[in-house]
């Protein structure tokens, strides 16, 4: 590493912490007026909005009619898309005349997006036609980000509000986020995109005639086109991930210029980043939202430093100054393991790189970073809401060994909060790991790995960590577009999206009915190094303990294998 | 029932909302403000489009700098099919494909090729190299084409991109306007 890549990281980092404060005191903001309220033409299509759907968002709804609503609106979402999918050859906007998606990749597609994963099992400009991704899956792109933040501020009104029914009008925290936030966000980073070369437009693909041409080109040299840039900049800032083309943000037309890349690797973290702040901002107590910030930056650091490290030093197999398969030159190696660290540490999914090529513990660590449910920032909402649970487990978990009552922010954490917990903490692993047991003892499942040895076991284990967790990226050699691999995985990301909000909302019903109680010298201060690092600890032990036997049989069988030149 | 029916209600205005107004209103202004970049930063030549100063093409002719590999298929840098080559480090194809592009670039130059001009780039579409790898092509191009090397080392460098802001990315070579550049020489002779 040179002096330009510790530059580039920490110009990221300063810009990255001042724009997430103002943006989590803005969200706050948001988040705490009356619906109806904000700036000024944001207010009016607000308003609008209530006006022509005919509903009340003042009214405050119980855990379950919350629940039943963002389920009603999911469930909406789902027959939408697929059917956008399956009819876009009759539907306008098509001008390179594509097909109808066959029916398994249509609805690993529709919950991938419904379900804010963005897992790809196609390619993007060989398969969907210009309305089916704007009218699709940009749509998806806000509306499932904007539900997970609907989720999370439900659960912080659940610590906040005490002996209250209510956690809040799902409708209007969903218009809210979309319009106030999710909006005018994407407009800002389009224009910033476009200006570096990202493309907007509608034509048809252009033909051009190359300097040289070759036989086997001589049939269609063409250049895809399509409303990019409008995609693009919301797939990275709703921690979507899914791209435009087929390579996602590697492509020259999604991605053009460092510059762009620094925008876009911004925009991933930004919300999950900001909402640590929201948090603190809301509970009256910043100290708070800096602990969940901190105990995730010092796991996320952890695993950049390993990444780094991985992809700096020479593989000894091939005799390359540097690991540039996979990698653009615009952006080199620093960039690139920046991207796969942060799009994986946010349940983004979104690449710049090839991550099949990244090298053994290069690859490890993106692995890793889903694998621990998606809490390092974690998904818009989503990820915030993990930690939340992960801080009432560490509570839990102190108290026992204290003897105290366990509480978090003035609020009892009684068997009910710890059995919803364990719910969320024990399904994502279980939808790993079966999952992937599933796979390579079936001939559907290992006929589709792309690289033999083991590491074609780390591309299932990484396919499915990624579904199982609704991150989207992936080991792209696997042929997911399967049957097999497009219901198994579209179950995976199902299970993982709704398994997990439910019961957080349950929690968020619980917690609001209970009391407050007040601080008193038997309170475990839920700020500070202690209280940090026991989270820390606890993240990483649930965490490890689950995956270590897993990541041994790929990634660390593999980095042995490269060290010792073995085949 | 009432559910779904504010549901679907609700969710066709953002996706109006979202899905038309925001892409639109994106376009007009992008299409106003940065009208070649959002139409693909188009390289025309005599009124003949010859590609995208963003988007790479293949080189095989020896008075022409050589692009990286590209695993896009059917054929290299086909850009309606961006392709990674999607090989893992320990994978013997990828050492065995790595070696036959070492011995090519080494039969016409004596120099040692960069690591990116024997890897294949993550999009298959990547349009530059770096200036080493422009650099250990120099020779074998002026060679090709009869021209002193002095003189195409000053193209390349006019063509070599720095870091913007003086920081951010790596410093890079367009492959594409180099070419073209040094086939408008040759025809002004």
């Amino acid at each position: 590493m040179n002096g330009f890549d510790f530059a580039q990281l920490a110009l990221y980092f300063v810009l990255l912490l001042t724009l997430g404060y103002f943006l989590g005191k803005y969200m706050a903001f948001v988040y705490q007026k009356e619906a109806g309220s904000g700036f000024l033409p944001l207010r009016l299509m607000e308003n609008l909005t209530y006006k022509c759907a005919g509903l009340n968002p003042h009214v405050d709804m119980t855990w379950i009619e919350y629940s039943r609503s963002l389920m009603g609106f999911s469930l909406v979402s789902f027959i939408f898309l697929y059917a956008l999918q399956r009819m876009q050859n009759i539907l306008p906007l098509n001008p390179e005349h594509l097909q109808a998606v066959s029916p398994d990749s249509a609805f690993n597609t529709t919950v991938s997006f419904i379900s804010n994963t963005n897992w790809q099992g196609y390619s993007g400009e060989a398969t969907l036609s210009y309305l089916s991704q704007m009218l699709g899956l940009t749509v998806q792109n806000f509306v499932s980000a904007a539900v997970g933040m609907a989720v999370l501020v439900a659960l912080i009104r659940g610590i906040i509000r005490h002996q209250s029914d209510g956690i809040g009008n799902f409708w209007s925290d969903l218009v809210r986020s979309i319009i106030h936030i999710l909006m005018p966000l994407s407009v800002i980073l389009s224009l910033l995109l476009i200006s570096q070369g990202t493309i907007q437009n509608f034509s048809p693909y252009i033909e051009y005639k190359p300097l040289e041409v070759h036989n086997a080109q001589e049939v269609s040299q063409k250049l895809a086109m399509g409303p990019v840039a409008s995609q693009v900049s919301i797939k990275q800032l709703g921690t979507n991930g899914g791209g435009f083309f087929n390579v996602n943000s590697c492509h020259p037309y999604e991605n053009p210029s460092p510059i762009s890349n620094l925008c876009e690797l911004l925009a991933i973290l930004l919300i999950p980043v900001g909402l640590c702040f929201t948090f603190g901002f809301m509970v009256n107590n910043l100290k708070e939202g800096l602990t969940m910030l901190i105990a995730m930056s010092s796991i996320f650091f952890v695993f950049l430093i390993l990444a780094l490290w991985a992809e700096f030093c020479q593989n000894p197999t091939l005799s390359l100054a540097s690991n540039m398969e996979g990698k653009e030159t615009r952006f080199g190696i620093v960039n690139s393991v920046l991207w796969s660290v942060c799009t994986t540490a946010a349940s983004n999914g979104s690449v710049n790189c090839m991550h099949d090529s990244l090298t053994p513990l290069g690859g490890l660590a993106p692995m890793v970073l889903m694998q621990l449910g998606e809490v390092i920032y974690g998904g818009v909402g989503s990820g915030l809401y993990g930690m939340l649970v992960f801080a009432l487990v560490t509570v839990f978990v102190a108290g026992l060994m204290v003897g105290r009552t366990p509480e978090y922010l003035g609020k009892k954490v009684e068997a009910f909060e710890m059995k919803m917990s364990s719910m969320i903490l024990l399904v994502p692993p279980f939808v790993v790991l079966i999952g992937t047991a599933l796979a390579v003892s079936c001939d559907a499942g290992r006929s589709s790995v792309f690289n033999s040895g083991v590491h074609g076991f780390s591309e299932i284990l990484y396919a499915f960590s990624s579904a199982g967790n609704n991150n989207g990226s992936a080991f792209a050699g696997l042929n997911a577009n399967t049957p097999f691999y497009n219901y198994a995985l579209g179950t995976a990301m199902f299970i993982a999206r709704y398994w997990l909000a439910l019961p957080v909302l349950a929690i968020a019903g619980s917690l609001a009915k209970k009391k407050q109680i007040p601080v008193s010298s038997g309170t475990i201060p839920t700020t500070g190094i202690l209280f940090t690092s026991f989270l820390v600890c606890i993240v990483l032990i649930v965490g490890s303990l689950t995956f270590i036997p897993a990541l041994a049989l790929g990634p660390i069988v593999e980095h042995l294998q490269m060290i010792y030149g073995a085949k | 029932m009432k559910h779904l029916i504010a549901s679907l209600k609700i969710f066709l205005l953002l996706a109006i909302l979202t899905g038309i107004v925001y892409p639109l209103f994106v376009t007009g202004i992008g299409q106003l403000v940065f009208n070649s970049q959002a139409n693909g930063s188009i390289i025309k030549e005599n009124g003949l489009v010859r590609g995208s100063s963003l988007i790479g093409q293949e080189f095989r002719q020896s008075k022409y700098f050589w692009s990286r590999p590209s695993a896009t298929s059917p054929a290299p840098y086909n850009a309606c099919a961006s392709s990674g080559s999607n090989l893992g480090p320990t994978n013997p194809k990828l050492k065995e494909s790595i070696e036959a592009l070492r011995t090519k670039f080494q039969i016409d130059s004596s120099i040692k090729p960069s690591s990116e001009l024997l890897t294949a780039s993550g999009s298959g579409l990547d349009p530059h190299i770096s200036p080493a790898g422009a650099h250990c092509q120099v020779e074998r191009v002026a060679q090709n084409r009869g021209l002193a090397k002095e003189l195409v080392e000053k193209i390349v460098l006019s063509h070599t991109q720095t870091r913007q802001l003086g920081i951010l990315g790596e410093p890079v070579v367009n492959v594409l306007t180099l070419n073209l550049e040094l086939d408008r020489i040759r025809a002004d002779k």
